[in-house]
């Protein structure tokens, strides 16, 4: 079909109307296929907030309004697993962007070796989660990991020590794993950020007087602003729904230590027996997450509103 | 000033060497943990390289029907599973996928930017969101254990992806290109599929490489949706058997390996696509 003038034939519908058409008939294949998997489900999920849903899926469900949330803010565990959640992504996030950003930097100033250790970023950003949190299981190990093998042969300890099984070590060696595994993201991102950045700015900075640290500090940062930004909102919506790694390294012990948001949805959805709270939960991530993804347009549709 | 240069070099690249510690120990630790025996394993104080190196581990995952235990039986099961699992996502993504978001970035229509806002949106819905509905729906048509109900669930964070993705490599393809093609009398769908996509052949390459690690690594739904070995993925014969006590553990790290290496050997390929993939979105649309 040869494209026609919008000037010949009224009948035939015009070339705008013919693309518009056409591109209808792309998207719906995977229109249809996000509002089935995510925009269907949600809504659902949000309806099952407002039930008492019984565990086995012939069981009747009863309104409850606000019930569900309601028992959800009464609920110390609530608050306490906000408070574990929030700790797991201040200090894990937190972790990453500075080292992430000292360890772009330290690339950034070509010492030897660079380039095998940009290289070298990718291997534990790209071995998967589960076999990540299996690793630092065991080298946590009671029994024979590798952190006992070392202190003991520096002498720094007499036996093996339960690392798992101490309650206020727990969440700080999940976020340790958390850290060999995300800071590469980081300081990938902002690696190659800083290789765009213009080096007439610094220089004449240089001629001026300033000293690196007043450099870094007032010129490269805020030039690095958008791409720290970026890391920032994508590691930390990742990480306060994190669940996979604790599950994995800890299965939520020592007593609940490191049990987080997702966590506690989980257990309430599929563990307790109670559907309603696991939904109120759940939407409750969701309004964060989508807080968070509203930043997030907002910063990279407008960059220039965002300073 | 030479000298000083020279020594501030060698300071620097001191520096990178406690970071490739970091990077590596956990990493060479297990690899070296995966070649030895049950035995060497427990060694206290540990032998950090194992004196009777074996690759018998390794042989009883490739060769399951031979081995010992039911865990490299389960391993090469579910490592089968996520390479179908993760290779039927990444096929149907690429391609409904790249359609749509060739739709998205080229063609002018009502609701289009609102429609890649409600995309870019949607990747930010944690899948424990979805996952109760999704859950009521695949048990009332039975298909709890099949891996069909994983590819589904699959493209509520992987479809989104793949289109933010493909559309930011559409975007460099050059408009002039189209508009010449057009005027020469080609279709829109001549454009696409004689001018755009040969160009945009890396993008869609890169795409599939970042789509099929984000199923390889996903372990929610999985660890939700299957129990037995007709679907079960890598990530759940993991975590199934850490959780146990008296297992083969050399044999569950063999396979830890095994897991890590596909997305690892895809990742050092693709490194020069690796950043503009972590920021897929980020890109203006």
């Amino acid at each position: 079909m040869a494209a026609v003038p919008a000037s010949l034939p009224r009948r035939r519908p015009s070339l705008r109307q013919q693309d518009a058409r056409l591109a209808w008939l792309l998207i719906v294949p995977s229109l249809v296929v996000i509002l089935g998997v995510t925009f269907w489900p949600i809504l659902y999920t949000f309806i099952l907030s407002f039930f008492n849903v019984p565990t086995g899926i012939h069981q009747v469900r009863t309104f409850v309004g606000l019930g569900n949330y309601l028992q959800m803010v009464k609920d110390r565990t609530f608050w306490e697993t906000i408070g574990r959640t929030l700790h797991f992504t201040v200090v894990s996030v937190g972790l990453e962007l500075v080292l992430g950003l000292a360890i772009a930097q330290l690339i950034h100033s070509r010492p030897w070796g660079w380039r095998f250790l940009r290289f070298s970023l990718i291997i534990p950003w790209a071995v998967p989660t589960i076999v990540n949190g299996a690793m630092w299981r065991w080298i946590y190990s009671a029994d024979f990991g590798a952190l006992n093998g070392i202190l003991m042969q520096l002498g720094l300890i007499k036996h093996y020590i339960p690392w798992l099984t101490l309650p206020n070590l727990a969440m700080n060696l999940v976020i340790v794993a958390d850290v060999w595994h995300m800071m590469p993201f980081v300081a990938l991102i902002l690696q190659s950020a800083l290789a765009t950045l213009p080096e007439e700015l610094e220089e004449a900075a240089a001629v001026d007087g300033a000293n690196a640290l007043q450099r870094f500090w007032n010129i490269r940062l805020p030039m690095l602003r958008p791409a720290i930004l970026v890391a920032l909102i994508v590691r930390t919506v990742d990480a306060f729904r994190v669940f996979d790694i604790a599950y994995i390294i800890t299965s939520g012990g020592p007593a609940f230590r490191t049990v987080t948001i997702t966590y506690l949805t989980y257990l309430n959805s599929f563990a307790f027996g109670k559907q309603g709270i696991g939904a109120a939960l759940s939407f409750l991530i969701s309004i964060f997450s989508i807080l968070m993804a509203f930043l997030f347009i907002r910063l990279l549709y407008r960059p220039e509103e965002v300073q | 000033m030479r000298p000083r240069r020279l020594l501030h070099k060698v300071w620097l690249s001191l520096l990178t060497l406690p970071v490739l510690g970091f990077i590596f120990f956990p990493i060479l630790w297990l690899v070296n943990a995966s070649l030895s025996t049950q035995v060497e394993l427990f060694a206290i104080p540990p032998h950090w390289i194992p004196q009777h190196p074996t690759f018998q581990n390794y042989l009883d995952i490739f060769f399951p029907s031979l081995a010992a235990s039911s865990v490299p039986r389960t391993f090469a099961i579910a490592l089968l599973n996520s390479i179908k699992i993760a290779t039927a996502v990444t096929l149907i993504c690429i391609t409904i996928g790249s359609l749509a978001a060739y739709a998205l970035v080229r063609i002018p229509f009502r609701f289009n930017r609102a429609i890649q806002i409600g995309i870019l949106g949607t990747r930010m819905i944690p899948e424990v969101s979805l996952i109760l509905p999704l859950f009521i729906v695949a048990s009332s048509l039975q298909l709890i254990n099949k891996p069909a109900v994983l590819i589904i669930a699959y493209m509520s964070f992987a479809l989104p992806y793949a289109i933010w993705m493909m559309a930011a490599f559409f975007q460099t393809v050059p408009i002039e290109l189209e508009d010449a093609a057009r005027i020469d009398g080609c279709s829109r769908v001549g454009i696409l599929r004689r001018i755009v996509m040969p160009i945009a052949v890396p993008g869609l390459i890169s795409t599939a490489m970042f789509t099929f690690l984000l199923a390889w690594d996903e372990f929610f739904y999985a660890l939700i949706f299957t129990s037995t070995l007709a679907a079960k993925t890598a990530p759940v014969a993991i975590a199934e058997f850490v959780g146990r006590y008296v297992v083969n553990i050399t044999g569950m790290m063999a396979g830890g390996v095994l897991a890590a290496l596909p997305p690892v050997i895809l990742g050092l390929i693709f490194q020069r696509y690796i950043v503009s993939g972590m920021t897929a979105g980020a890109v203006k649309g």
